[in-house]
């Protein structure tokens, strides 16, 4: 049983500065894991798709660490709200807001990402 | 009590043993040592230890692993203890102790724990190089070391410590026998079926055994040292070392000395309050004393009833010793010994009820009074009721008592719970705790694990022989006072790790989304899980890939999506994101051209290059997409995953061994890495590693792994258990003298019940003392069969063997997994900046610094960092 939407054609997109960014295709995402996005300015983005299909994005970089790798954490949920943990120390963050669950100082930045 | 003027009373022990340090312990639990000032003078160059457990010192556990002594509690209650200082006179008249250092108190209060000695018969040549008896941490660490040099050892007395002395010194790899005067082994605790039943398990063992002889004399050499003993049939046995446990008798010197009572055979005579009867300022406990009913106990339980006895009379409490049972239970290399209540049916008119069967070693006799009162018993080879037997003598057993001997699945027998006892049966004897006490722990003082109950109420903490009936109480109790203890995995899970193991095993479930939905908790069905349950049930699916259909390939469909990091990318995460990469190298075996094959992989790479402390060699520094193309040359030159990143087999660490080594005894290389090569792949709880030593020198540390073996001149013992890491733990001895065939089907075994009931994380040291039963319980099963899965265990390992596949050769040669090893979906070639290396010492280790260059805002990321 799977819920997610027929995948051909879709594209993961982020929103940046008010404009949607094309990242990949959506069939690049497996559900339950991360990818990484290096952005045009230089940053990078940590995508996660959920086993509904919904689509997030947070700042691949890890605050506690700086290595950029929260892409390749384990997610889940919580509460009712995704999360990745981070792959170095553990530390989970919300996928919608970036805020660390862990830790209430620190939050990453969210991005908006659909798919189309 | 008299006391000196504008001092404390003084009470000074004389003797730190086990039942002196029950005494000092009895004497704070009473406030006794606030008010008192206590001198204790112990003779041996060590505090306390637990004697009972001697003989484990030979399956690794140290001397400190068996200290008694607390020096927290010594220092807290301002104890005078003065190691390696005996009390060599006592004026009575002056009330004065005087020790060898020339140390002299004067005592309020006398107690006297002084012990026993062991007894040598007066045989010419007792006193050889190479005689030895068996008491002290001294006399093993002599043995010990004799033993290097000998090939053979024999020991006088078949009674309980002689056939523990006899274990040893096979164990210490000597060809071993046992001389007994009397016509079967261990005479006082078991009659002559018993004594068949224990005779024919030891030798199958491999000891030799001499009952009905006596020893003459020991033959001494040239230069002063043993060769061998003259029997009393005439017969002379050649022997390198001669151990005498012929008995006991009390060290009642001191008090003999000084003017006190003792009786016609020793012991120093006291009363119902341990006091001395020629003395009200002197008490005797332990074994040194002769108590009111005219016997010197030669058990540790009655001292320390004893010990409670003289505090609460010095305290003025009501308390007295008038007699104690002589129960024991003892575990001798595997075999089961117990006896408890009237074993020989002394009483008037009472029945035996025994069950027999030679072949299979087991023996087990019933003393049944008239009325159908249990009386008392002699368990051999199975003594798995003893703690329930042990509780319900003097009562009626509220079942047929055959029915509590015969063996499981015949048909008759029933398991008697320990819930069927009554509040006051005594659960611990060696510590005289009731089931009440028990209970109260858990209801009372609201104990919830049996470690809680033990440091409570102090029951398990002596020979250990309870804790399973112990287990079983405190989980009844738990669950009749309704405590809900949450033993759930995680917040989306309220089964334990074990329990969905059975769930996924019996149902045949190979998907983490169909055992969430429907055994998740209500409100995490439908949801994504957590980082705790996906990699646990990963694991467990990999583990029984085979049983249930899964496939064995931990990348395949939603396997995927719940592996650690680690096992996600098939290596492992450093600090700056990069990845380190790990062949394995089967027992640290590898040919020069292997050797060479990595050199160059790593320098063209431009890898960090490690000897790791696995005995193999690590690689630091690949960007994620580097790992496939290091994995495509290591894979074609022959390499397999080493598996460093998952919680599965590491490695088999092997000694050179018999091949080079002049000491080695077996071929350990080849038996590490056929053990490598046949565990390799294997997902469990958490890691698992192993070594192979060739003999018991033991360069391999193989008891410091979670299965390690030694060689033996007739094959391989099986240690279990062992751990370095945070909490090192030695491995225990699970098996001796193994076959090739033997040691793997036992390991098959052992692993496969791991991996069964262990908890997420949970390293099988950790396992071996949660498990309930421990060690014993685990030898039962794997060992023993006693929960008739050993089949099944062995099967899913053949399973496990038969579909192995080496995952980095199959990620290799599929591309659509490959597509996920780059460090940007959208940018396939441009590697992770923050991923960047500084020189240092020849080789390169990541730039830190850049790391924290990155933790600021993002404009200025990434300026001036070196690229590689
Ligand atoms: C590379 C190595 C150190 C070295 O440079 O020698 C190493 C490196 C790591 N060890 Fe280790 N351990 C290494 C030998 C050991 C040993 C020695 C041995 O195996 O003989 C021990 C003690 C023995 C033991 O495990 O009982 C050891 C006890 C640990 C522990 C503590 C385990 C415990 O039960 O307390 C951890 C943490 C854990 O697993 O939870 C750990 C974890 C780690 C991790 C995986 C930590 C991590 O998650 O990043 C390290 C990363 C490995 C990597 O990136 O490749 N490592 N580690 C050794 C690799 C051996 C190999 O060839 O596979
Ligand atoms: C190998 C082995 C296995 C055993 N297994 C079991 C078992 O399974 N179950 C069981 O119930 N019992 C067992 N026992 C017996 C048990 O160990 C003893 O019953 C118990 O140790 C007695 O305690 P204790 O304090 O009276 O004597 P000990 O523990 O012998 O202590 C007496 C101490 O007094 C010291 N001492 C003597 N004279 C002086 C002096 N003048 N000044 C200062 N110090 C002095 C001695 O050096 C010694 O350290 C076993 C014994 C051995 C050796
Ligand atoms: S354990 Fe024994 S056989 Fe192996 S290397 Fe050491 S001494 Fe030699
Ligand atoms: S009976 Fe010995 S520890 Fe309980």
């Amino acid at each position: 049983m799977t819920l997610a939407p027929e995948t051909t054609d879709l594209k993961v997109e982020l929103a940046l500065d008010g404009d949607w960014f094309a990242v990949c295709d959506l069939s690049m995402l497996l559900p339950g894991r991360g990818v990484a996005a290096l952005l045009p300015d230089g940053r990078q983005a940590a995508i996660f798709r959920d086993r509904s299909g919904e689509l997030f994005a947070v700042d691949n970089r890890d605050p506690f660490t700086g290595a950029a790798v929260l892409s390749r954490g384990l997610t889940g949920t919580h509460q009712g709200r995704p999360f990745v943990a981070s792959p170095l120390l553990k530390q989970r963050f919300d996928l919608m807001s970036g805020q660390c669950l862990d830790d209430e100082t620190v939050r990453v930045t969210a991005y908006e990402a659909r798919a189309a | 009590m008299t006391a000196t003027l504008g001092a404390n009373p003084t009470i000074v022990l004389v003797g730190h043993g086990m039942v002196g340090q029950r005494f000092l312990e009895a004497l704070a639990e009473r406030g006794l040592t606030a008010t008192h000032r206590v001198v204790v003078l112990c003779e041996e160059p060590r505090p306390a230890y637990d004697r009972v457990q001697l003989t484990s010192y030979f399956s690794g556990r140290t001397p400190e692993d068996l200290s008694m002594t607390d020096m927290g509690f010594i220092k807290d209650h301002g104890i005078e203890l003065h190691v390696g200082d005996p009390a060599e006179s006592v004026d009575r008249e002056a009330r004065r102790v005087t020790a060898r250092s020339g140390l002299v108190v004067d005592y309020d209060v006398l107690v006297l724990a002084t012990g026993s000695y062991p007894f040598v018969p007066p045989v010419p040549g007792k006193d050889a190089e190479g005689c030895f008896v068996y008491r002290t941490i001294e006399d093993l660490l002599a043995i010990e070391e004799y033993a290097k040099k000998a090939r053979v050892g024999a020991v006088v007395g078949g009674g309980l410590l002689g056939l523990e002395a006899a274990g040893a010194l096979k164990g210490l790899g000597l060809t071993s026998h046992i001389v007994e005067f009397a016509p079967r082994l261990m005479p006082v605790q078991v009659d002559d079926g018993g004594g068949a039943a224990l005779l024919r398990t030891i030798e199958d063992m491999g000891l030799s055994v001499h009952t009905g002889v006596g020893t003459q004399e020991v033959v001494v050499g040239e230069d002063g040292s043993v060769t061998g003993m003259k029997l009393s049939d005439g017969s002379e046995l050649a022997t390198d070392l001669v151990v005498f446990s012929a008995g006991v008798r009390p060290r009642d010197q001191l008090a003999r000395d000084c003017g006190l009572t003792v009786g016609e055979r020793g012991g120093i005579t006291v009363d119902e309050q341990c006091r001395t009867v020629s003395d009200p300022h002197v008490f005797a406990i332990g074994e040194c004393a002769l108590a009111a009913d005219g016997r010197v106990y030669g058990l540790v339980a009655p001292g320390y009833e004893q010990a409670e006895t003289a505090a609460a009379t010095i305290a003025s409490d009501e308390a007295s010793f008038t007699g104690a049972d002589l129960s024991t239970k003892l575990k001798l290399l595997g075999v089961d010994v117990a006896s408890f209540g009237d074993a020989h049916g002394t009483a008037e008119d009472c029945l035996d009820v025994v069950y027999s069967d030679s072949r299979a070693g087991l023996y087990k006799k019933l003393v049944i009074g008239r009325d159908g009162t249990l009386l008392g018993g002699i368990l051999v080879g199975d003594a798995e009721a003893y703690g329930t037997l042990k509780a319900f003598t003097g009562s009626v057993p509220p079942v047929a008592p055959e029915s509590l001997v015969l063996p499981a699945g015949a048909g008759e027998s029933v398991r008697l719970g320990p819930s069927a006892l009554p509040d006051d049966a005594i659960i611990c004897s060696c510590h005289n705790v009731s089931k009440g006490a028990i209970r109260g722990a858990v209801t009372d003082h609201r104990c919830t694990t049996v470690p809680e109950v033990k440091k409570c109420t102090k029951a398990g903490t002596g020979c250990g022989s309870c804790v399973k009936v112990l287990g079983q109480l405190v989980n009844a109790e738990l669950e009749a006072s309704g405590v809900e203890v949450d033993k759930g995995l995680c917040g989306c899970f309220s089964q334990t790790r074990e329990e969905l193991y059975e769930i996924v095993l019996a149902l045949r479930i190979n998907s983490y989304q169909d055992l969430l939905d429907r055994y998740g908790r209500e409100q995490a069905r439908g949801g994504d899980g957590c980082e705790v349950c996906k990699p646990t049930v990963g694991s467990i699916i990999a583990s029984l890939a085979p049983a249930i259909g899964a496939s064995g390939y931990v990348l395949d469909g939603e396997q995927a999506a719940l592996q650690d990091t680690n096992d996600h990318f098939l290596a492992n995460l450093q600090k700056n994101g990069s990845y380190s990469v790990v062949p394995r190298i089967p027992g640290g075996e590898i040919a020069p051209e292997k050797l060479i094959v990595i050199g160059e992989i790593a320098r063209d790479f431009g890898l960090y290059t490690k000897i790791t402390g696995g005995q193999r060699i690590d690689m630091f520094g690949a960007r994620v997409e580097q790992l496939p193309l290091i994995w495509a040359r290591l894979v074609d030159a022959g390499f397999e995953s080493g598996h460093a990143y998952g919680k599965s087999l590491r490695t088999v660490k092997s000694c050179v061994g018999q091949t080079w080594c002049r000491y080695g005894v077996q071929d350990s290389v080849r038996m590490a890495i056929d053990l490598e090569l046949r565990y390799r792949g294997l997902r469990s709880p958490h890691k698992l590693k192993s070594a192979v030593s060739g003999c018991q020198r033991e360069c391999a540390e193989a008891q410091s792994k979670d299965f390690g073996v030694i060689a033996t001149a007739s094959g391989w013992n099986l240690y279990v258990g062992g751990n370095g890491g945070a909490t090192p733990r030695h491995a225990d001895l699970l098996a001796q003298d193994l076959s090739d065939a033997e040691l793997v089907r036992l390991i098959d075994r052992f692993l496969m019940f791991y991996i069964r009931t262990a908890d997420r994380l949970e390293r099988t040291s950790t396992w071996l003392e949660r498990i309930p039963g421990g060690l014993d319980h685990v030898r039962d099963v794997v060992v023993h069969d006693s929960l008739g899965i050993c089949d099944e265990l062995e099967q899913l390992m053949r399973a496990h063997v038969a579909h192995y596949r080496d995952e980095w050769a199959e990620t290799v040669n599929d591309p659509e997994k490959l597509a996920r090893f780059v460090s940007f979906v959208n940018a396939p070639d441009t590697p992770d900046p923050v991923v960047a290396f500084v020189p240092e010492r020849d080789q390169m280790k990541p730039d830190l610094p850049l790391l924290s260059i990155g933790m600021r805002p993002a404009a200025d990321v990434l300026e001036g960092s070196a690229q590689r």
